[in-house]
């Protein structure tokens, strides 16, 4: 029995101070502990749970994945809408997300060269990123008003007629060709013009965020390999397509991730600008999931098909990792 | 971002060269800067204009008469007073309350050494992929009235309240990484010193990190607090009152109430957008060294 007392009163002096510290670093992490798991690790856990059971307001009969088959084919009711909205969701990411990327870049292309008035520059483009979509949105429902909005007078300008904006249900492509006189099919007709607006408005509230991001991934890129090319008598077009870009991939790729996550989840910016309209045309999945259960009371439907859009993000999110942790770069 | 390319530098040029590109560069600058600017511009213009100005067509460029009365009779025709003192309570009290949480957990990922702090730190890292709609209706469940049943238990009945647009957002695993990356870079002499000198962890902490770190806790707070600031859909959701809306809440509803009173509108959303576009003015430095290296991190 003695034998065995001695080691183990070795072993325990480097051993006793651990559990304190243990102890302390947990009291530490406590409160936020606590916080997240309340209301962040249980409720997606609950998510998941409600999504399985009929749940209007109240917890109803069990349904297994009923509420996720019902999105995705069952209902004649709901699949149509779900398809229509992802669909929807994907537009409105195509037609604000590269846009968004391609000016970022070359303005903060742009603003990394020793200039005047760089610091204002940046400033100014940063402003639509700290103000509200709600207050964004006052001001560009105006902007965009058919009758009496800016944006009619500036296209009067150049001798175009005026549009519904925000309002317009129909195509972008069948809007331009009826302009020449020619009748699209129905599947060419395009994106309407008001969710085109809502992706302008989009990159216009997004665009200094990812300015700022450029930027840092430019000053990450070492002066030496510009300084190499140059003797090499590189013209400024090769430094950018040869250099810049390939070592700003990682970058990038990341801005691109962040990009269309933050509007495949986005909610405010298409509330506050269409609320979904005209005729359904902007009604984003994340708006359906908001009118399914705060508007109908559904919540388990609501919650499978906010965990359906979760998977979407997640997937995005991994292939951010798998490929960020491969490295999309030289050098 | 200190340093910047120069590539007129070294390659012989032509000497109007340099001069044309520069005003290239300026020209395309300038006009994504007045199209970006624009709506702000729209906004203030429209918010002194009268309401018949303010409706004509092609908009008047500037008021022919200024109407600063419009500030104050929109700001009449709404409980704004209640709505602001309503948004910087709740934004003062989630930013200080985040920031206690955060440099207390980060301390603890940073300079201590504890059992599960692999897995624990994974986890955190893990919950920042989930996104706040997957969580929102098991959330409002949570908070509805407490004759409802969450988990067995009684909701917590939080509907119009203070509390239930701050308790939910005092920790964040975002800004737990942002003071972490800044707590590793504390050299260790320093916590080696301290400690001969008999100071604990939470005294380290108090005494000789923090001070260290407010440029930090300025990025942190900063953007906490415009997070805060600009919140909408949860608000929307969880309150129904003036009494505990938001400033952002409270816009949503006065254009529907403004209606055709467009420059009153404007003016409204001219006070709301104002206070944070003036912190961002004072502060921007640290915001956007902040998201720089974050956005890099992720």
């Amino acid at each position: 029995m003695a034998a065995e007392v001695i080691p183990a009163k070795v072993r325990a002096s480097p051993r006793r101070r651990f559990p304190i510290e243990t102890l302390q670093a947990w009291l530490f992490l406590l409160p936020a502990v606590v916080i997240i798991g309340i209301f962040k690790v249980i409720p997606a856990i609950a998510a998941f749970y409600m999504s399985l059971f009929k749940w209007d307001v109240i917890q109803g009969a069990f349904r297994g994945l009923g509420n996720y088959t019902d999105w995705l084919y069952d209902s004649a009711l709901r699949s149509p809408d779900f398809w229509r909205a992802l669909s929807t969701t994907f537009t409105y990411v195509i037609f604000t997300v590269p846009l968004e990327m391609a000016v970022a870049l070359v303005l903060a292309y742009l603003l990394f060269q020793k200039m005047r008035a760089r610091g204002l520059y940046r400033t100014l483009y940063y402003l639509p990123y700290v103000t509200s979509f709600v207050a964004a949105a006052a001001v560009f429902v105006w902007v965009f008003n058919p009758q009496y909005g800016p944006a009619n007078a500036v296209l009067g300008l150049v001798g175009v007629g005026g549009q519904k904006w925000l309002e317009e249900p129909s195509g972008i492509f069948e809007l331009a060709a009826s302009a020449f006189g020619i009748t699209v099919p129905t599947w060419l007709a395009g994106p309407s013009l008001a969710l085109v607006v809502l992706s302008l408005v989009t990159v216009w509230h997004y665009l200094g965020y990812q300015i700022v991001i450029f930027l840092a991934g430019l000053s990450n890129i070492s002066q030496e390999f510009y300084e190499a090319a140059r003797l090499d008598g590189a013209s400024e077009r090769q430094i950018f397509t040869k250099i810049t870009l390939p070592l700003l991939s990682p970058t990038t790729f990341f801005v691109f991730t962040v990009a269309s996550i933050g509007v495949l989840r986005s909610f405010d910016s298409v509330y506050v600008l269409t609320n979904g309209g005209p005729l359904d045309t902007t009604r984003t999945v994340t708006l359906l999931v908001f009118r399914t259960a705060f508007q109908q009371a559904q919540f388990g439907l609501g919650s499978a098909l906010a965990f359906i859009l979760t998977l979407v993000i997640l997937l995005f999110t991994l292939v951010q990792f798998r490929v960020l942790g491969r490295r999309v770069q030289y050098g | 971002m200190a340093r910047a390319i120069t590539l007129e530098r070294g390659v012989p040029r032509f000497s109007m060269r340099p001069r044309v590109g520069a005003i290239a560069k300026h020209a395309v600058l300038i006009v994504v800067a007045v199209v970006v600017a624009y709506p702000f511009y729209f906004m203030i213009t429209s918010s002194l204009k009268d309401v018949l100005e303010a409706a004509r067509t092609p908009p008047t460029i500037f008021p022919t008469e200024l109407h600063p009365e419009n500030y104050s009779d929109a700001w009449n025709r709404a409980p704004w007073g209640r709505y602001f003192v309503n948004t910087i309570f709740v934004s003062v009290t989630v930013t200080v309350l985040e920031l206690i949480t955060a440099c207390l957990a980060a301390y603890a990922f940073a300079r201590m050494r504890f059992r599960g702090k692999g897995v624990l730190f994974t986890i955190f890292l893990a919950t920042l992929m989930i996104p706040a709609e997957a969580t929102l209706i098991p959330n409002y469940v949570l908070m509805s009235p407490s004759r409802n049943a969450c988990l067995g238990l009684p909701c917590l009945g939080w509907f119009d309240s203070y509390q239930v647009q701050i308790v939910p957002f005092i920790a964040s695993a975002f800004s737990i990484f942002l003071m972490r990356q800044f707590f590793l870079s504390i050299p260790n002499e320093l916590s080696d010193a301290a400690r001969i000198d008999g100071a604990g962890h939470l005294r380290f902490l108090w005494s000789i990190v923090l001070p260290l770190s407010i440029p930090a806790l300025i990025t942190a707070g900063l953007i906490t607090f415009l997070g805060s600031w600009n919140a909408f859909q949860w608000p929307l959701i969880v309150t129904s009152r003036p009494d505990f809306r938001p400033v952002q809440v409270g816009l949503s509803a006065f254009r529907q109430e403004a209606g055709s009173s467009y420059h009153l509108l404007m003016a409204a959303s001219t006070f709301v957008v104002a206070p944070i576009v003036v912190l961002f003015l004072v502060a921007q430095r640290y915001l956007v060294q902040g998201i720089a290296r974050t956005g890099i991190r992720g």
